[in-house]
């Protein structure tokens, strides 16, 4: 960990402004990923302004019918949140299969969007990394991929983006709104919000500098059948290895989003597309363009057999 | 005290301490905090400054340079040991790689330097601007490559590479029913709780060491042949542990280097072994290729078997001995073991909970599940069948001490309900999952080791009892207070037990599973001495003497401990040393495993559903530490089976999962109940006691157990640990997994 300064913002837009003028600041939330990657100097922030006191951590609904959900809502409380349980049950399920009871207390709705990847290589310092150290290389491509992404990765990373929620949020068409250094406000679809890897894997998200999360708004509840499926090498406490998040309605129609399978939380129009004929069309829709590795091939087979598996339970 | 004729009834027998149920004495202190582990001792070295380690960024090489100089210049910094600067270093003989590495480089994350600073922030910081110039070598990374340049091993524990009786490819060749099987099992991590941990201070030419050691007296050892000091000069203190599973045998790096900080800076120094650091600068349990061979006749009655192992260690390293159990464990005239160990540059392998047969059983007992449905006979039918009383390599002249296997697999089928078993596999549906039973035995040896303890009583009649022992979370602080408080007729809580300080007399430490019999029969000796004493003083004759209620008793005369002791205090100290009973006897625990799992029919999903087990290990000293010892391991025998694997990166060298959320052990919703039956048994060829080892007995066979069941549920074989959903989905061609 590298010495920093630490400051509280006032408002949201003091802590935009601070972000934006303060060379290598950062914002801290709940801090379960930042200060990790912090004691490994993977991140080497010199500033750290805490956002954790500026109202934004209430839950509530929209003029539209949908719900706002402030970027520092718990984990834990947005799981629980009835509004969430009832409408969007999707989400807290989804919420509630990731990490463990005491980082969910602990995780923010904007922290867990922004969380960083599981790469292994990633997160050791003498390993070659494009995402850690641009133009390093990637040590994962020829090495040990068994846990990383066959969708919207590059050459240059093949790393998963390993939330759960947000793939829940990409689900639902989420709003991700913002407040800008210039203390501007705008809202950016959760499918414009991650970036793709390409050449410059270092770049993860649409956010410019000093741009603050100040929440997630979700659109009319959908009604239908909420799952989230998350298939991992243990029970519980783990990250998945292919999750799948989905709503079907009565007459077969259905949509889905998937997660440790892409670059980003992965949906396509063209799956959603094939719902009403079964799991295997929905899955080669969604793997279309897949490029895995010797060791994560098999997240294909098991992408279609989770698929297989919520079609039967929802015959059933 | 010498141990060398089979026990008699001794005070031991009367188990009114010894043998029930107890709360650890030590739990409370230990659930609330204030038991202080080796990183805390504030209390004993006060301003100790902070060491951090640094690891090498190459698996094999040499430093060509080292440039401190802007480390040297952080805030806070105190100091930095490097080769270059730590003097002449002796080096021990239970670790295989230097313990401080440079200019040669042994293996990925070997230390290379310790950072010494005010804070432990200030340490961590500045030991990233330590600049190291390498010159990398090829190593060699990859087992499977290397297997056939393997060596017959020298030395360890396992006793000989090779071993033979009769003649195994003759009987192999004519046997109606024959098996051959590879089974492949990984490195593994002992990911115990509290890492290695140690804060050493200096007084003039004397090393006080607060560390976290399973094994006192040789680590005191090690750590003077290294720092070329007498071993009086060395005092070892480690009272609590927060688990070891063998990977705190030896002298570790945190302790060394904790020693070489302080007396640099003139200070104490405390030194952990970051959690990321653990798998590749500390020992694993290495990975191991297997063949066995059986050949049986019709009824599954063994004529011939052979278990090869092949193992790969650092040059001067060792083999895992994983054919161990398959000397001993079923019949056939005639038998080949061997092993193999080849030279590869991976960090240390070494001594894991149940070293050789917990890998060695992954594959035997997944053999015999295979040799089962061949013969067309019930898993455990057919192991009863394979019993044998007698070490099968000796002969009828040699045989077991006790050995209860056909009573675990009869009475633990039982209580499991094995014979609602489906034997034909994939058959059995409970809505998504496939469902199926698995049986595996369970073997491990009894060894026992020469132990010594003090005790004394003083003038209230409380009793103190003073052994270097150590308690690695398995409840050896209890046992030893039961043994003292049935040795001297006094209840468990007027008994004070002191262990893990090299200052108390040298005992049987905590590994293999030897230190929970061994340990107390060196206070039952102990405590002999001071029944002697005791009596003496109250003058009655020692062997008619009666110790209980706090009394010393003969006939309707009596007197209380505490006057006998009187002011001063009474104090007896021995040992307990072993003669050849177990040359004379095969020594050895046995049990038996019962797993059910549920298989997702379309993801391959493994949940085990119940697990149940019954075990033979001599008398239970305590029964509910006991029973925590076989549930842990039976739990880490399931991540065996199921996930527990360190992945090896063929082209850099080193296990590429190294922390505790890429490494994954099994969590409490991997877990359901698991039923312990513990069957009646005394070994009188033991020790005084009768007791044998338990620590282990319980990881040997568990993970098989889950493998035969998963084959059960769904007709899918697995050779190749661990049994993850990417290998079953393989392994299973058509659109579901039966
Ligand atoms: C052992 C372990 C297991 C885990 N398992 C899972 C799992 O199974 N599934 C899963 O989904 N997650 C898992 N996680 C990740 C966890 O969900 C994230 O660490 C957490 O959600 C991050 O939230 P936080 O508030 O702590 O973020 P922080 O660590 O505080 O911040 C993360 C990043 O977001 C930035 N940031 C935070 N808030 C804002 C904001 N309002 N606007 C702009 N930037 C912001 C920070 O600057 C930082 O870069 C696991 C984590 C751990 C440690
Ligand atoms: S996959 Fe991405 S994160 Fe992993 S090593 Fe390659 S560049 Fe780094």
């Amino acid at each position: 960990m590298r010495p920093f300064t630490y400051s509280r913002a006032a408002s949201v837009e003091d802590a935009a402004r601070t972000a934006a003028s303060t060379q290598g600041a950062r914002f801290i939330a709940g801090g379960t990923n930042l200060l990790d990657l912090m004691k490994l100097q993977i991140e080497t922030p010199t500033h750290l302004i805490d956002v954790n006191h500026l109202g934004l951590d209430r839950i509530e609904p929209t003029a539209e019918g949908g719900l706002r959900i402030g970027a520092l809502v718990r984990n834990t409380d947005l799981a629980a949140d009835k509004a969430v349980r009832r409408d969007y049950a999707v989400l807290s399920r989804a919420l509630l299969a990731g990490a463990s009871g005491q980082l969910r207390n602990k995780a923010t709705t904007g922290g867990n969007l922004l969380q960083r990847t599981r790469c292994p290589y990633f997160y050791d310092t003498r390993m070659p990394c494009n995402k850690r150290k641009p133009g390093s290389g990637c040590g994962a491509l020829k090495g040990m991929s068994r846990s990383l992404a066959i969708l919207g990765t590059s050459d240059a990373c093949i790393a998963q983006h390993p939330s759960d929620m947000a793939v829940a949020l990409r689900l639902l068409d989420a709003q991700v709104d913002t407040v800008g250094a210039d203390g501007g406000r705008r809202s950016i679809p959760i499918a414009d919000f991650h970036l793709l890897p390409g050449e410059t894997p270092h770049i993860e998200n649409a956010l410019k500098p000093g741009e603050l999360i100040t929440s997630v708004t979700l659109p009319k509840p959908l009604g239908g059948t909420h799952v989230y499926r998350k298939v991992r090498d243990r029970t519980s406490y783990a990250f998945a290895l292919v999750s799948v998040a989905a709503v079907f309605e009565k007459d077969g129609r259905a949509r889905f989003a998937f997660g440790g399978i892409g670059a980003k939380p992965w949906r396509t129009d063209a799956a959603d597309a094939a719902a009403p004929s079964g799991a295997a069309a929905v899955a080669e829709a969604a793997l279309s363009g897949a490029r895995p590795t010797a060791h994560n091939a098999f997240k294909q087979q098991l992408t279609a057999r989770t698929l297989a598996s919520l079609y039967r339970q929802k015959g059933a | 005290m010498k141990f060398d004729t089979p026990a008699t009834t001794n005070p031991i027998d009367r188990g009114r301490v010894i043998g029930i149920p107890h709360d650890r004495i030590d739990g409370a202190a230990k659930v609330t905090g204030t038991a202080p582990y080796a990183y805390e001792r504030h209390d004993a070295a006060p301003n100790a400054a902070y060491g951090w380690i640094v690891g090498s960024a190459i698996a094999k090489g040499r430093i060509n340079a080292m440039d401190l100089r802007a480390a040297e210049a952080a805030p806070g910094v105190l100091g930095i040991v490097t080769h270059q600067n730590a003097g002449p270093l002796g080096k021990g003989n239970m670790n295989t790689a230097h313990l401080l590495g440079g200019p040669q480089i042994e293996h990925y994350e070997q230390a290379v330097a310790l950072v010494i600073a005010d804070t432990l922030e200030n340490a961590r910081d500045a030991a990233r601007l330590v600049r190291i110039d390498y010159a990398p070598d090829q190593g060699r990374f990859n087992l499977a490559a290397e297997r056939d340049k393997g060596v017959p091993p020298e030395g360890g524990f396992g006793g000989p590479a090779d071993t033979k009786a009769g003649d195994f490819e003759a009987g192999f060749a004519k046997a109606a029913v024959k098996i051959d099987q590879h089974y492949t099992t990984p490195d593994q991590s002992h990911a115990m709780m509290e890492p290695h941990a140690t804060i050493a201070a200096w007084n003039g030419d004397k090393l006080t060491l607060w560390t976290s050691n399973q094994m006192i007296a040789w680590s005191v050892g090690e750590m003077a042949a290294t720092l070329k000091i007498p071993k009086e000069n060395i005092r070892l203190v480690s009272p609590y542990i927060g688990g070891g599973f063998g990977a705190k045998l030896f002298l570790r790096a945190d302790a060394l280097l904790a020693a070489l900080g302080a007396r640099m800076v003139g200070r104490p120094v405390k030194v952990a072994i970051a959690r990321p650091q653990i798998p590749n600068n500390t020992t694993h349990r290495p990975a191991t290729i297997q063949r066995i061979r059986i050949g049986a006749d019709r009824q599954g009655v063994i004529d011939a078997i052979a278990h090869e192992v092949w193992s790969g260690d650092l040059p001067g390293g060792g083999a895992e001995t994983a054919a161990q159990q398959t000397r001993l464990l079923y019949r056939g005239p005639n038998r080949l073991t061997t092993h193999r160990l080849s030279t590869l540059d991976l960090p240390e392998g070494n001594a894991m909970r149940a070293p050789g047969e917990a890998v060695g059983l992954l594959a035997l007992e997944v053999a015999m599940d295979e040799l089962a449905e061949a013969c067309g006979v019930d898993p455990v039918e057919l192991r009863i069948r394979n019993d044998v009383q007698y070490d099968p390599e000796a002969g009828p002249q040699r045989p077991f001490s006790s050995r209860k296997l056909v009573e675990c697999l009869r009475e633990g089928a039982e209580r499991f309900g094995w014979n609602r078993r489906n034997p034909k596999p994939g058959q059995v549906r409970d809505g998504r999952w496939l469902v199926g039973m698995g049986v595996a035995s369970a073997f491990r040896n009894n060894l026992v080791t020469k132990s010594g303890a003090r005790i004394g009583v003083d003038a209230k009649g409380h009793v103190t009892v003073e052994t270097d022992m150590t308690d690695i979370g398995t409840g050896s602080y209890t046992i030893i207070g039961q043994t003292a408080a049935e040795m001297l007729g006094v209840p468990l809580d007027a008994v004070t037990v002191r262990l893990g300080d090299s200052r108390f007399p040298a005992s049987s430490g905590s590994g293999g599973q030897w230190g929970g019999n061994s340990s107390t029969a060196g206070v039952y000796a102990a405590a002999m001495a001071l029944r002697a004493k005791l009596a003496e003083k109250a003058g009655f004759p020692v062997d008619k003497a009666l110790f209980e209620d706090g009394l010393v008793r003969l006939g309707n005369q009596s007197q209380p401990l505490g006057t006998l002791a009187g002011r001063e205090g009474l104090w007896a100290e021995d040992s307990m040393d072993y003669g050849d009973l177990t040359k004379r006897y095969a020594q050895a625990t046995f049990g038996a495993h019962f797993c059910e799992v549920g298989v997702d029919i379309d993801t391959a999903e493994v949940r085990v559903r119940r697990m149940g087990g019954a075990f033979a290990a001599g008398r239970i000293l305590n029964p509910k530490s006991a029973r925590s010892q076989v549930i842990g391991a039976m739990t880490m025998g399931v991540g065996a089976a199921l996930m527990e694997e360190l992945s090896v990166d063929t082209r850099f060298g080193f296990f590429v999962n190294h922390d505790m959320a890429e490494y994954l052990v099994p969590v409490h919703a991997d877990i359901p109940h698991q039923d312990v039956l513990f069957i009646d048994e005394l070994d009188d060829k033991s020790s005084p006691m009768k007791a044998k080892g338990v620590g282990e007995l319980g990881i040997c066979g568990a993970g098989a157990a889950v493998a035969n069941a998963i084959y059960n549920a769904t007709g899918v074989r697995l050779r190749d640990y661990p049994l993850t959903i990417d290998k079953i989905l393989a392994a299973s061609t058509g659109k579901r997994v039966a």
